[in-house]
């Protein structure tokens, strides 16, 4: 694995975006994941992902029972490559987002997120 | 299991031709994640919204997959350039085979 700029990933995470990507290794830049730091509640947790000229993104959670959280596809009318969620996270860990590209290429940005409470009432 | 939802869509009347408009959608429902349990140790069986779209004149503006991940009462906010006068289709697929629906016109001034 070429050096990722977070350490580790849950395997199923890993499994998840070369599922995403075909097993092309995702880039970094022109994707933007925006979290809060620390959450306490994480019941519900906002997130913003901006990735100019996607096809598509996928969000997930490594630290999550199961990792996958969403997938958003943007259509022809669609006004701008950003979308914003409220997301469960069931501890302290990193929130990871792949963009595909118009191009085919991969781009991935990640961001750690400490959860007070956690939220999949485990 | 699917009781009381109910779509709740915010979108502007007018806009100017061509321009990019934020939409924020929410719809109240549970998103019963399949990980808790009940008070006998029985797991509470999954019941989400899994797939949630926005078409504008039938052209689709974006597609969302949720996952049990996605929080109670699921919001999106995000962004659509419009044209053209006419009408957008919110579609919320649940995982009881449900179908919520609703409908926002909006007018290029």
């Amino acid at each position: 694995v070429a050096a990722l700029p977070m350490p580790v990933f849950a395997a199923a995470t890993e499994d998840q975006i070369a599922e995403f990507t075909g097993g092309v290794e995702p880039g970094t830049g022109g994707i933007t994941l925006t979290a809060p730091e620390i959450a306490e509640n994480g019941n519900t947790v906002p997130i913003e992902v901006d990735a100019p000229g996607a096809v598509s993104i996928i969000i997930l959670a490594a630290g999550n029972p199961n990792p996958g959280v969403a997938t958003f596809n943007f259509g022809p009318l669609a006004g701008s490559h950003v979308a914003s969620t409220r997301i469960r996270l069931a501890g302290t860990q990193d929130v990871v987002a792949v963009a595909k590209m118009a191009d085919g290429s991969f781009v991935q940005a990640s961001q750690e997120v400490k959860v007070t409470i956690g939220g999949c009432g485990g | 299991m699917a009781e009381n939802v109910r779509p709740r869509v915010r979108v502007p009347a007018t806009v100017a031709a061509g321009e990019t408009i934020t939409i924020k959608t929410l719809i109240s429902h549970n998103m019963e994640s399949g990980q808790r349990k009940d008070g006998d140790g029985n797991v509470i069986p999954r019941s989400i919204i899994n797939r949630f779209t926005c078409d504008f004149n039938g052209q689709n503006v974006i597609d969302v997959t949720l996952e049990p991940a996605i929080s109670r009462n699921p919001f999106f906010e995000f962004q659509a350039t419009i044209s053209e006068s006419g009408t957008f289709q919110f579609t919320w697929y649940d995982d009881d085979g449900s179908v919520y629906e609703e409908q926002k016109e909006i007018a290029v001034e």
